[in-house]
């Protein structure tokens, strides 16, 4: 039996990307009703924007090689740039277009993220490494923990510190807050749909490209699908959490985390390849129970 | 000098025509109350004015610009709040985040934050009850005091014409009495254009002022509010009697 604080920072850790993904969608879900499932597409993007194009099975490594400090800030840059150039380019054209019509928009948009990277990197998966030094083990609290996971909490915390302190403190917050709640009504005091539509875009991005140096520290590969994984996690905590509420969504990403690590621990080794169908079946419960979500979103009015 | 002017204006939903071929002109300071019966296409004409049903054809100015077809925040920041139909507060918003959601659109300007504390204040003189639970989410008020919330909230930005969408919907008569007491006030101490939309001509008749009757997508009647609503032409217009 694994001892009790190594399941319990790994079920953080694990919670923590889900709720990174789950806040990214919600994010973006709540000012325009857009389910973006091209979110893991740009993760996977973010990834691969630290490589030299090329389809040899070693990874060239060109902009991973930035020290700390100027990686994150590129990584986060790129995932805002692209996130906001899909809007500019695809989204903004179907503002008017029904729900439907928009998630398709994002599906597609993730294939052309996808081929766009295939092509220049083939599908193989490459290793690479990200931020050395992170798979040293530290002690904590009896428990050895690599120090990649205990950053990747404390960055997700510190995420969600500043991102609640930004949507309550700022004028922009407030604006974004008013927008998700009624769109039409906040344009009707003169808020600009433009502005808080690529302002969620960008926060977004940011939180994808985030994802994106946890998960290539972690895994040390780069891996075309390597979004895709998270992506669906994170889906499913939006829906749990309520589409569009941005605490239901983090709520429900630390849920998914810790259910998935504690089978991985209590399920017989015969079934735990089958944990992701025991996960899921924890889901549809849910959602027979509460159609609406953990934390309804209180918005439902018209948007746009 | 009209502040606002609209010529010949119509909105469609799909094949339905809501609003037909609307002509009117509305002076800076007048009250101009729109009555008729459900389904009369006020609320379509509100909102082609307000920005977020473009009009599919005619032209509409507001102060000197051409705003058919333009943004609903543009024309905000022109300077025309919209109440809408059924008091659309942000709920999960505290008052005095509603209140402050439209500030924004001053923010370019020197000392706009001077101004928006003004404001606020003005608006918690206005409706005390708002101040005293400044920090209650929007959606716990009562539907007297939501109403009281957007109309102090379309007043932050300094508007030169609100338009509000039935402001009695929904309320008892002595919570509208006080609706419209404040209004009045504001009025006068602003010299507000205001535009009420309301389904019956009773609230026209009490304040005075100008009013116009729309039926079917059309106005048909328009003069002096308590003239015409003693008239017999009105109640004529109103329940179509004499078409078929
Ligand atoms: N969003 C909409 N889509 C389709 N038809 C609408 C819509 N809004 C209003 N209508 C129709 O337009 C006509 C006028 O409605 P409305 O402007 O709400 O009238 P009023 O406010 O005078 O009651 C009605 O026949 C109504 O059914
Ligand atoms: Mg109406």
């Amino acid at each position: 039996m694994a001892p009790i604080m190594q399941v319990v920072f790994d079920a953080l850790s694990l919670g923590s990307l889900y709720a990174l993904g789950a806040l990214g969608i919600a994010l973006i879900f709540g000012v325009m009703r857009l389910v973006n499932f091209a979110h893991g597409d740009v993760i996977a993007f973010c990834v691969f924007a630290l490589l030299w194009p090329s389809v040899d099975a070693v990874a060239i490594i060109f902009a991973g090689n930035l020290p700390w400090f100027l990686l994150i800030p590129f990584t986060l840059a790129v995932g805002a740039g692209l996130s906001v150039l899909s809007e500019v380019v695809v989204f903004r054209r179907f503002r008017r277009a029904n729900p439907a019509t928009m998630m398709i928009a994002s599906f597609a948009l993730g294939f052309v993220i996808r081929y766009f990277l295939l092509m220049l990197f083939s599908s193989r998966p490459k290793s690479i490494s990200l931020l050395p030094g992170l798979s040293q083990p530290v002690e904590l609290l009896g428990a050895r923990i690599p120090l990649l996971q205990l950053i990747t909490i404390l960055v997700t915390i510190a995420v969600l510190i500043g991102l609640t302190a930004f949507l309550r403190r700022t004028r922009f917050g407030l604006e974004m807050r008013a927008a998700a709640e009624n769109f039409t009504m906040a344009r009707m005091l003169g808020v600009r749909a433009n502005r808080v539509i690529m302002g969620a875009f960008a926060l977004s991005g940011a939180l994808a490209a985030a994802i994106a140096l946890i998960l290539g520290s972690q895994t040390g590969t780069a891996n075309i699908m390597m979004g895709a994984s998270v992506m669906l996690m994170a889906f499913i905590a939006t829906v749990i959490g309520g589409m569009g509420s941005l605490a239901g969504a983090v709520i429900a990403g630390f849920a998914l985390g810790a259910i998935a690590t504690v089978m991985q621990v209590i399920l017989p080794p015969d079934a735990r390849a089958f944990r992701d169908a025991f996960v899921y079946g924890a889901v549809i419960l849910v959602l027979i129970f509460r159609p609406q979500g953990l934390l309804a979103a209180r918005g439902t009015k018209e948007r746009v | 000098m009209s502040l606002v002017s609209l010529s010949n204006v119509s909105v469609r939903y799909g094949r339905l025509t809501a609003v037909r071929g609307v002509t009117f002109t509305l002076a800076e300071g007048e009250i101009l109350f729109i009555t008729g019966p459900n389904g009369a296409g006020k609320s379509s004409l509100l909102r082609a004015i307000a920005g977020v049903t473009p009009p599919a054809g005619g032209r509409i100015d507001f102060a000197d610009h051409d705003i058919t077809g333009r943004a609903p925040e543009d024309i905000a920041r022109l300077g025309l709040s919209m109440v809408p139909e059924g008091r659309d507060v942000f709920g999960s918003l505290t008052i005095e985040e509603n209140l402050m959601v439209g500030t924004g659109m001053h923010a370019r300007e020197r000392s706009w934050k001077a101004r928006a504390a003004n404001e606020l204040e003005a608006v918690y003189a206005t409706f005390p009850i708002l101040k005293e639970r400044r920090h209650t989410q929007a959606g716990l008020l009562s539907g007297g005091q939501q109403q009281m919330l957007v109309i102090g909230r379309a007043l932050m930005t300094n508007p030169r014409l609100v338009a509000i969408d039935e402001p009695s919907l929904g309320l008892a008569p002595n919570i509208t009495d006080q609706v419209y007491e404040r209004l009045i006030t504001l009025r006068a101490e602003r010299r507000l254009t205001l535009l009420i939309v309301e389904q019956s001509s009773t609230r026209a008749m009490m304040v005075g002022g100008r009013m116009m009757l729309m039926r079917g997508g059309e106005i048909l009647l328009d003069g002096d509010a308590r003239a015409l609503g003693q008239s017999e032409a009105m109640q004529a217009a109103y329940f179509g009697y004499g078409e078929h």
